[in-house]
């Protein structure tokens, strides 16, 4: 199972890669995005699959998950989901003021506008 | 178990959250910003004197037992650097009342410092791995909406690229936290302390000291991932830039110092190592950036590089000097560099450009600023008995006494161009003919902005000579990075 999430995260990652080095602004958002999913199933794998019952200690349980992964993720996941929303805002008002999405037009200092 | 050590990081937070309604009363604002600042000061103030006496206070969220819960720690380190922030926010505050605009006012640039107060005085103050990721992602927000706030294109466009970097650098600061849980099942940092002494596995501990150095490296703007620095921070107006300059990129330093000193100490030989390399290699880009541009507001940009470099230098010297030294210049280089911010503000506000060339003979006209700039240039390098001196004498002693002669001559030949691209400044804005004057300078402003800038000049003369009175405060911060079982016991035992 760890093999096989190491996969996803490593394509995950390879495809968040592929769209950030684009130049469309929305291409590269939406590569911000697949880049925190693959964090936050990294997150999961390394807390490890092991334990079978649900985190709720009650008299018997044992063998239950680790809690704590999932709370990284949780608080993880909400913050990158204000992040997108921000930055996805901001480029919709950078597109009307500067008139592009496209990066390698966004270059330049105060002097060259 | 003590929760006066949280007021510096609720009263700001609770502060900004009042400053969010009335926001078309501009009176109001300021009024509750000056005083929630006021109030956070001197719990900030109470709380450094409390850590003296008491050593430092530890509380656990929910009053969990201590590897379980959010701890939050307050050590003389952090104590003094939370003071620090709310001391220049103050001033970079009153500062802004003349020069940051009557728009922005009203559209949360109070509330935004005050929730970037929040989450710097939260990274300073945590005491656990993921929640100082938290905290970071407070600060990058509040910061995302300063950086942005006017929406002038330049601004637009440099925040984009501000905002991806950092997106990345969090998601890496994620991937990083997962691989150190997974090797030491636990996040609080003294424990993390004390378990990677248990463990013996060098060779994933030192992957992971390099990828938090990525990570806050990013943050800290060290060489070679500090090129977002120069575009991003000359984007926002000049109170939002002697914020970012002053504070930011001191959290990720900060941040460095404590993983370096408390967690990664098993493998001196290579972690140590690369941060010396880097931090000279970051000197030496931040010198050739400070001599190439003849635009003042990158010449101070780019000494931040070369600050960030000086004070990692010291803290890879991993001995008491150089740490005590590297707590002295990071508090140094915040208060000066917020105070050179607030001068290049006040000479682009009364010359109408950034270009050194246009500029010129503002000795006859505004003499007075001419002197404090100077003080400021010369504390900058470090001119005794100014600021500067005492932290870099004590960084470049540790450099000796850990034997790394040739890169500490490196470290002060740094000092020279430093002087060398401030006096630039000097010599082009203040001396020869009289250069471009703007015809709109009015008196009022310039000494609205002028007194603060003044003042804060005067403190950073009294942080130099008051260094003798300070030594005891920095001699306890460098006790706690020089040993981290001071830090670790007192959290194991705190919570109980």
């Amino acid at each position: 199972m760890e093999i096989v999430m190491a996969f996803v995260c490593g394509f995950l990652f390879m495809a968040a890669i592929y769209l950030i080095l684009s130049r469309s602004l929305l291409r590269i958002i939406i590569g911000t995005g697949l880049l925190s999913h693959g964090a936050h199933l990294l997150i999961l794998t390394m807390g490890s699959f092991k334990g079978s019952a649900p985190p709720v200690l009650s008299d018997g349980v044992t063998d239950f998950v680790d809690p704590l992964p999932q709370a990284l993720i949780l608080t993880a996941i909400v913050i990158s989901f204000g992040v997108t929303a921000f930055i996805l805002v901001l480029a919709y008002r950078a597109y009307h003021e500067l008139k592009t999405d496209d990066m390698t037009l966004m270059k330049g200092s105060e002097d060259n506008e | 178990m003590n929760n006066f050590l949280l007021f510096p990081i609720i009263i700001p937070f609770f502060f900004a959250m009042i400053l969010m309604f009335g926001r078309n009363n501009i009176a109001y604002q300021r009024i509750t910003t000056l005083f929630g600042l006021v109030l956070s000061i001197i719990c900030a103030a109470g709380l450094v004197s409390k850590v003296y006496e008491d050593g430092p206070q530890i509380v656990t969220f929910g009053n969990w037992p201590v590897p379980f819960g959010i701890t939050m720690v307050s050590d003389m380190v952090s104590a003094l650097l939370v003071l620090t922030t709310l001391i220049l926010a103050l001033f970079i505050v009153w500062y802004g009342f003349a020069s940051i605009g009557k728009e922005r006012e009203k559209f949360f640039y109070y509330s935004g410092i005050m929730f970037i107060l929040t989450g710097v005085n939260g990274a300073f103050t945590t005491g656990d791995i993921f929640n100082l990721f938290v905290f970071f992602e407070v600060l990058l927000m509040s910061s995302y909406l300063l950086i942005v706030l006017g929406g002038e294109k330049a601004q637009l466009r440099e925040s984009i690229k501000y905002i991806l970097v950092n997106v990345i650098s969090s998601a890496l600061f994620v991937i990083t936290v997962a691989y150190l849980y997974s090797v030491v099942g636990t996040l609080n940092m003294a424990d993390i302390s004390l378990k990677i002494a248990e463990i013996d596995q060098p060779g994933i501990l030192t992957v992971i000291a390099v990828l938090f150095l990525l990570v806050f490296g990013m943050k800290a703007a060290i060489f070679p991932i500090y090129f977002w620095l120069p575009s991003a921070y000359s984007a926002p107006p000049i109170p939002v830039l002697a914020l970012f300059g002053a504070l930011l990129t001191k959290v990720g330093v900060y941040s460095i110092t404590r993983t370096y000193t408390l967690f990664f100490t098993h493998d001196l030989s290579f972690t140590h190592e690369l941060l010396l390399i880097l931090s000279i290699l970051t000197i030496v880009a931040g010198c050739i950036g400070a001599l190439a541009h003849f635009d003042v507001k990158q010449i101070i940009i780019y000494n931040i590089v070369i600050a960030v470099g000086v004070i990692l230098f010291g803290v890879a010297q991993m001995n008491e000097a150089g740490l005590e030294g590297a707590v002295l210049y990071l508090i140094h280089d915040m208060i000066i560099k917020a105070a050179l911010f607030m001068l290049i503000g006040i000479v682009i506000y009364v010359t109408g450009t950034t270009n050194l060339r246009k500029m010129g003979g503002l000795m006859k006209t505004y003499p007075a600023l001419g002197w404090f700039y100077l003080i400021a240039a010369f504390g900058l390098v470090g001119v005794p008995p100014l600021s500067g001196f005492i932290g870099k004498l004590l960084i470049v002693r540790g450099g000796f006494e850990a034997a790394n002669t040739w890169t500490t001559i490196l470290v002060l030949a740094s000092s020279i161009i430093v002087l060398l691209s401030a006096m630039r400044i000097f010599i082009y804005a203040f001396w020869g003919e009289q250069g471009q004057l703007s015809s709109k300078v009015q008196k009022n402003k310039y000494n609205r902005l002028f007194i603060p800038t003044a003042l804060l000049v005067v403190l950073s003369i009294f942080y130099g000579i008051g260094t003798e009175w300070l030594m005891p405060f920095m001699g306890d911060a460098a006790k706690v990075l020089v040993d981290p079982s001071i830090y670790t016991n007192a959290v194991m035992k705190g919570g109980n």
